[in-house]
């Protein structure tokens, strides 16, 4: 026994004792390969075979850049709503005890459940004029359903999950000492979570932001039910792809996407980037 | 113990702060979150039961059920093998592009599904390298189910890898190595040590990748083709019905797919009490 042992951490570190290396990886780089990388070059074929400035006519075009606009400040209030909101979230899932609060906990993924065409009828028809919401609001002389702010509204609803997410974790593992010191010497609840709290946390905070900007540039079922997709003023981009696509353009619809793609994948490495660098140091190298 | 500390100790534990904070969580989370999620109900019985289970037995109501699961059904097993197999190589072994490879598998989270959808329609559609080389050979499969099942696939396959790895990362090899050693086959090992700790998140990972799979929208509605009766998912179907005001048939399918949703975050709640309780068993040993 006591041979064997020691037989097995004598090897060298980098030898693998685990099988399925091989099997593993080479799965799962065939699947990654077959899934997601073969079908860009279906993307990649079609707009090489536009000339350049065929290209830059159609991703310039007047109702695209409209919709670029009203998709990235959509996305921007709707993220910045959303790391308040997922801060508070996270705040009181993590500091205090109350009734129900298993049942909050829970709530908070339902927009990760709840399918995007179910969430935008359902936005839709609260905030439309004659909807629960909407009346209300009527009265405050707001119009959401059909309008810019509907984007924003839905953009939130299914991103929220994202901040509370990232966040909660930290606030959990963080020590209490530095924060009862700051208590201790006299200074107030604000100025402590500002100056010794708030530090700890920005790095997940601003993940989750990010996170929940990149979705909602992307996303779609919820947005359009509710938009009311004019153009220039409440068509998001892809829906514009989408409507490019009905017009059976299909260069067109694929210069849109070659955007939105680059966009979204360098938005998706500068946040692993940014996460590996804030994981770092948060673990001491 | 955490619970029987001084009064004041740490921020906001002041009851004014405390309570405010709750009270505002709640007042959001139920605006936000919960009313929604009860009004998809009012209005899916808004006309009476009779009327909902007639919407619901409707043929092509049926039919997009069928579709639905039939696509789940095979979405489902294709994204839990390489979930396990890809949580497998990158928490097990080291090797150079690791972080790539988590990167990449990220990409359907950044993606719009609309971009997701027409990667695979210029790929496989009549006029793709691929697409070309099927039509040659009589195979269809944009606008008909393959596609569906293709796009759905790469929309929730980061799911299940997504649950498994910070697991599988947390618990460490010490116990599957000592197994190698003591000469368990691969699939033994894999049975009778991974499995056993990483059941409960393998489950929520399945359960989350079927309530994705059965709502999504954007990247399917591009590869559909929308054949009422042929290729329309429920998503789909749903959208169908509301922009025809059959709003309460529209609602009353909607009101299935938060069901789903419902008996999601249910589950993930229920795992999440287990894990706590075993923790606690751990730290009172």
């Amino acid at each position: 026994m006591s041979t064997t042992l020691s037989a097995a951490s004598a090897k060298p570190r980098h030898k693998r004792v685990l099988p399925g290396f091989g099997l593993s990886l080479g799965s799962s780089l065939f699947f990654i390969s077959l899934i997601l990388l073969l079908p860009m070059t279906g993307l990649v074929m079609q707009t090489a075979n536009m000339g350049w400035s065929e290209y830059w006519y159609v991703i310039t075009d007047e109702r695209v850049v409209a919709s670029y606009k009203v998709t990235i400040w959509a996305a921007v209030i709707a993220s910045v709503f959303n790391g308040l909101f997922g801060l508070l979230l996270a705040w009181v899932l993590v500091r205090y005890e109350f009734p129900g609060k298993r049942i909050l906990d829970a709530l908070v993924d339902l927009p990760f459940a709840l399918p995007t065409a179910v969430a935008g009828i359902t936005l839709a028809t609260l905030y439309a004029e004659n909807g629960w919401y909407g009346q209300l609001l009527a009265e405050l002389g707001i119009k959401v359903a059909y309008t810019p702010l509907g984007i924003v509204v839905a953009m939130s609803f299914t991103s929220i999950p994202f901040v509370v997410r990232t966040v909660q974790p930290v606030l959990e593992e963080l020590a209490p000492e530095e924060e009862e010191a700051g208590i201790t010497l006299g200074a107030s609840d604000w100025s402590v979570f500002r100056r010794i709290i708030l530090p700890s946390l920005w790095p997940a905070l601003v993940t989750g932001v990010a996170l929940s900007f990149t979705r909602s540039l992307g996303e779609f079922g919820a947005v359009i039910f509710v938009a009311g997709n004019m153009p220039y003023i409440s068509e998001i981009t892809s829906l514009m792809i989408f409507v490019r696509l009905q017009e059976f353009d299909f260069p067109a619809a694929s210069a849109i996407a070659s955007v939105v793609l680059i966009a979204s994948l360098l938005l998706l490495f500068a946040i692993n980037i940014w996460q590996a660098r804030y994981l770092k140091r948060l673990h001491g190298r | 113990m955490a619970s029987g500390q001084r009064h004041q100790q740490r921020v906001g534990d002041r009851p004014a702060v405390k309570y405010t904070l709750i009270g505002l969580t709640l007042v959001l989370t139920a605006v936000l979150l919960v009313v929604p999620l009860i009004s998809i109900f009012q209005q899916a019985f808004v006309d009476g039961l009779a009327v909902y289970w007639d919407s619901l037995g409707d043929p092509d109501t049926l039919h997009a059920i069928g579709l639905t699961m039939f696509v789940a059904l095979l979405t489902v097993p294709i994204n839990l093998v390489f979930g396990v197999l890809l949580a497998w190589s990158v928490t097990r072994f080291e090797f150079p592009g690791r972080k790539l490879l988590m990167t990449l598998m990220d990409i359907p989270f950044a993606v719009s599904p609309v971009v997701a959808g027409l990667l695979y329609l210029l790929l496989y559609g009549n006029n793709g390298w691929i697409g070309a080389w099927l039509f040659e050979h009589d195979l269809q499969l944009m606008f008909a189910w393959p596609g569906i099942v293709m796009v759905t696939v790469f929309v929730t396959c980061p799911f299940v890898a997504r649950e498994l790895i910070p697991l599988m990362q947390q618990q460490g090899r010490e116990d599957e190595e000592a197994a190698v050693i003591l000469g368990a086959s691969g699939w033994q090992l894999f049975r009778r040590v991974t499995l056993p700790n990483i059941k409960w998140a393998l489950l929520y990972g399945v359960i989350l990748t079927n309530a994705r799979a059965v709502g999504e929208f954007g990247a399917v509605s591009v590869v559909s083709g929308n054949i009422r009766g042929e290729t329309n998912t429920l998503p789909l179907h749903i959208q169908l019905l509301y922009e025809d005001y059959q709003a309460t048939a529209a609602f009353a399918s909607a009101s299935l797919l938060a069901v789903i949703a419902l008996i999601t975050l249910i589950f993930k709640a229920f795992i999440e009490w287990r894990q706590e309780r075993a923790h606690k068993a751990e730290s009172t040993h």
